[in-house]
């Protein structure tokens, strides 16, 4: 482990999880942490188990044995919907925008769960694009301001921790640039993000370290100064 | 579909496949035909009745997966039908029964064409919404005789030879004519066109994209079993000599399903196992003071809740030792 | 079509206002299933029961408890919604997981309970149910005459519709609803108790249903059988009208019944099927139905 880390307390701890969708299989001891303010992002192929680690977080998964902590509250044995309330923020890869609602609906729909979220002002000035779209129906956004909402939803809650699933997926550069904009702006703030990329050319401008994914587990940790060293191992890794 | 019933079909074609299967079946066959020395022939027929009635309901649901719950517009009708052509137009039994059943057969025909446009849960809406329909048309037509019903069937003689007045003779038709209705149940689900109904079951657009045109092997299935439905209320009605608006109503779509349910959707012999057992359980309930629909009610709330394989279904479970799959 | 000019305009009114009673149940009942529906995804087949229900709870609480018709108003739909939280959280709740057929198959076999059980203890004759003092009498409209508390019925009925419309479309409860609708796991990933949420709804959707039977008891006679027939025509008033949308079940609800009323006036015998063949012919034209998505 890197100097300097120490100093700061994990706020995620992850140890030998194992997760499983009805009878199969998926996450096969994962073990990872992430500290308070960190950007750390999860890496690996489709079918690594980056979205299974989300899910398995927020407790969208069938069973899960090992452990999840918290700032030191077990997650695994916690109700579903008590986990979002201790302030972790979900933006699941399909964005989960509903289309029977509003964007201001959209944007208002989850609760806030601890102060010192972002007021709506605050979020249409990283946002731009959603400001003044409030009357449309949530699903005629584009593609990017879908993604937009669906973080910026996140922010309103008091959230300290994001999960952001796979936020460029599908998107054109100019979008991800924006989206890379914003992700920065909330580190600047002191979120503390957890993020699935495929792109780790994006990952590798925003995140502070990365884990590897293969096979349901964690392969390896890059911290993100060390990664041109490691370009030639995250090609393996990655099969690019 | 995800009901449990997905590998009872197999299992079906395995109770057939082993000697000792085809001495059990043998065994039931030498039952049938000593049972009314023992119980009572008109008991017996009407089980007889029901069991056809609930395979024939079975085969779409067991074996297409449509719910249909309107059955006892076929199974009303033609008793109905059946009474009034033997009755009024004196007709023989077997002409009566010939039509009853194709009066059901195209009565499916028009049913099917409707719902057949919904799935699952629309599809019993649109069966149960139908079959409404006809109790109402029974109800006010005037041959149906409204809430009397058509009474004093004669029996009359089968093939003009044998006399339906004796309750062996009888019997014996009835056993003739669910053995018949079985046996072709039985040659369709393992016909290649019931694998394709298997099929669509499981997973219809992809039984769509492998070009089979679904919604005509569903029309065939429900029209097949709306036939064999029609030859079991026929047949009640000339066993009887009664047909009466209880048959069309909706609680007798329900009674049927229980039947299918209690005794195992997707099996073969469930059907005949659930009519036996509700059958006997009025004939029962009706010498006590306890309410017949609620027990009824309990029953159904009971196998939908922890009982969905039905007792066949478990049986055949238990004894292949097959874990969920 | 000749005979509609020979038909009084009495008669004329007379049908379409009875028309119009019918649909404002057919709209109560077809609303609480729509909302039942989007939510768990199972037709309530024990829906016209709890009807039966709701009306019962009133008649009970007039003849043992002395509890009048605006008592019955507010407890008889509690009294109802508190059975359907019961039946969620024991049974329903173990069926989301098995095919929707299952939550079919149960609630029908609950409403035989029902149905069986009140016809065991009260007979299948129906009980009379006075109509409160303040919605006596009528009012002589001129080209009809308008009993008092069917213009209440009718007015009750399409107020507290487009109260749950405005309720689910407009309000921010409404939104945690229909995006729960759309995607429960999510709405639960925001730290939302949709298990919860999913009883409530079955609460409020068969509680309309037992605030319908008390609206029904004075006009209709108090009977374990006044809701199995006429659920069966709301089954296919929420066919023609689709499951999409909760302001298309309102719509179709009122529509058929003033629609039934104007049959019982051209052709009478026909009354009772029209409904059906009109579900007949939308299917054939628009499968969906009226107001309906594919799902």
């Amino acid at each position: 482990m890197p100097d300097g880390m120490h100093t700061k307390t994990a706020m995620l701890e992850i140890a030998d999880l194992h997760g499983y969708y009805g009878e199969s299989h998926v996450l096969h001891g994962v073990s990872l942490e992430v500290r308070q303010g960190e950007v750390v992002t999860l890496l690996g192929r489709n079918g690594a188990g980056k979205t299974s680690t989300m899910r398995a977080i927020m407790g969208i998964m069938g069973k899960r044995t090992g452990s999840i902590r918290f700032q030191g509250q077990e997650l695994i044995g916690m109700a579903q919907h008590r986990i979002p309330r201790l302030g972790i923020g979900y933006v699941p890869e399909e964005r989960g925008i509903f289309s029977s609602l509003s964007v201001d609906e959209n944007l208002t729909l989850p609760p806030v769960v601890k102060d010192g979220g972002m007021t709506v002002p605050q979020i249409y000035d990283l946002f731009p694009n959603l400001k003044g779209r409030g009357s449309t129906q949530g699903t005629r956004l584009s593609g990017g301001e879908q993604q937009m909402l669906a973080i910026a939803r996140i922010l309103r809650t008091g959230a300290t921790l994001i999960l952001l699933d796979e936020p460029t997926e599908g998107l054109a550069p100019v979008i991800i640039e924006q989206i890379g904009v914003a992700v920065r702006a909330l580190k600047a703030r002191g979120f503390t993000i957890v993020l699935v990329e495929q792109n780790f050319r994006f990952a590798a401008t925003i995140a502070d370290r990365h884990y590897v994914m293969e096979e349901g587990h964690v392969v390896d940790m890059i911290p993100n100064d060390q990664l041109d060293a490691n370009m030639d191992k995250l090609h393996t890794y990655l099969g690019v | 579909m995800t009901m449990q019933t997905r590998d009872t079909v197999h299992e079906g074609i395995v109770m057939y496949g082993g000697s000792p299967k085809i001495l059990m079946v043998g065994a039931g066959l030498l039952l049938a035909v000593l049972a009314p020395y023992v119980l009572y022939p008109v008991f017996l027929m009407k089980v007889l009745c029901f069991a056809l009635f609930a395979c024939a309901f079975n085969l779409l649901i067991g074996f297409a997966g449509l719910l249909s719950f309107g059955h006892a517009a076929f199974f009303g009708s033609a008793a109905y039908i059946a009474a009034h052509t033997v009755k009024e137009w004196g007709w023989a039994p077997e002409a009566g029964l010939l039509a009853a059943t194709v009066v059901a057969g195209l009565m499916g025909l028009v049913f099917g064409l409707i719902a057949i446009r919904r799935q699952g849960i629309y599809f019993a809406m649109i069966t149960l919404a139908l079959s409404q329909m006809v109790f109402f048309l029974a109800l006010q037509l005037p041959f149906t005789h409204g809430e009397d019903g058509i009474q004093g069937v004669p029996r009359g003689l089968l093939f003009g030879l044998f006399d339906l007045s004796q309750p062996l003779t009888m019997y014996y038709t009835v056993l003739a004519i669910f053995l018949a209705g079985f046996a072709l149940i039985w040659r369709t689900v393992h016909s290649p066109f019931g694998q394709v109904l298997k099929a669509i079951r499981e997973n219809e657009p992809r039984a769509v994209s492998l070009g089979y045109r679904t919604d005509r092997y569903k029309l065939v299935a429900f029209v097949l079993s709306a036939s064999l439905a029609g030859l079991a209320g026929g047949t009640k009605a000339i066993v009887f000599q009664l047909a009466s608006l209880t048959d069309v109503t909706w609680q007798m779509s329900g009674e049927v399903v229980l039947m299918t349910l209690l005794g195992g959707m997707g099996t073969l012999f469930g059907p005949v196992v659930g009519a036996g057992l509700v059958v006997t359980l009025e004939s029962y309930l009706a010498s006590t003071s306890l309410p017949v629909p609620v027990v009824i009610g309990c029953i159904f709330v009971v196998c939908v809740l922890v009982f969905r394989r039905g007792i066949v279904g478990e049986l055949m479970h238990r004894l292949t030792g097959k874990g969920n799959r | 079509m000749s005979q509609l000019l020979g038909i009084p305009p009495q008669a004329l009114f007379g049908q379409l206002l009875l028309g119009l009673i019918n649909g404002s149940f057919y709209a109560l009942l077809s609303l609480g299933l729509a909302v039942i529906f989007g939510m768990l995804n199972v037709v309530n087949m024990a829906h016209g029961a709890l009807y039966m229900v709701g009306a019962f709870v009133a008649w009970l609480l007039l003849s043992y408890a002395g509890v009048g018709y605006w008592g019955a108003l507010v407890l008889a739909p509690l009294v109802v919604g508190l059975i359907g939280l019961v039946l969620e959280r024991t049974m329903l709740r173990r069926l989301y997981k098995v095919d929707h057929l299952y939550g079919l198959l149960l609630t029908f076999g609950l409403a035989l309970i029902f149905e069986g059980a009140f016809r065991h203890w009260y007979g299948v004759s129906g009980q009379p149910y006075p109509i409160p003092d303040l919605l006596k009498g009528g009012t002589n409209l001129g080209f009809m005459y308008l009993p008092t508390y069917r213009g209440w019925v009718v007015a009750a009925s399409l107020l507290v519709c487009l109260g749950t419309w405005f309720a689910i479309e407009r309000t921010k409860l409404g939104a945690y609803l229909r995006a729960a609708t759309e995607n429960p796991t999510l709405v639960q990933a925001f730290g939302i108790n949709v298990p919860v949420m999913v009883s409530l709804t079955y609460g409020f959707g068969v509680a309309l249903a037992g605030l319908a039977g008390v609206l029904a008891a004075p006009i209709y006679q108090v009977s374990p059988l006044m809701g199995s027939n006429l659920i069966i025509v709301v089954f296919a008033v929420v066919v023609i009208g689709g499951m999409g949308s909760i302001l298309g079940a309102i719509v179709t609800g009122l529509g058929l019944g003033l629609l039934e009323g104007l049959t019982k006036v051209v052709y009478p015998e026909a009354s009772n099927i029209v409904v059906f063949v009109i579900m007949a012919v939308v299917l054939m034209m628009k499968p969906a139905g009226l107001f309906g998505r594919e799902r």
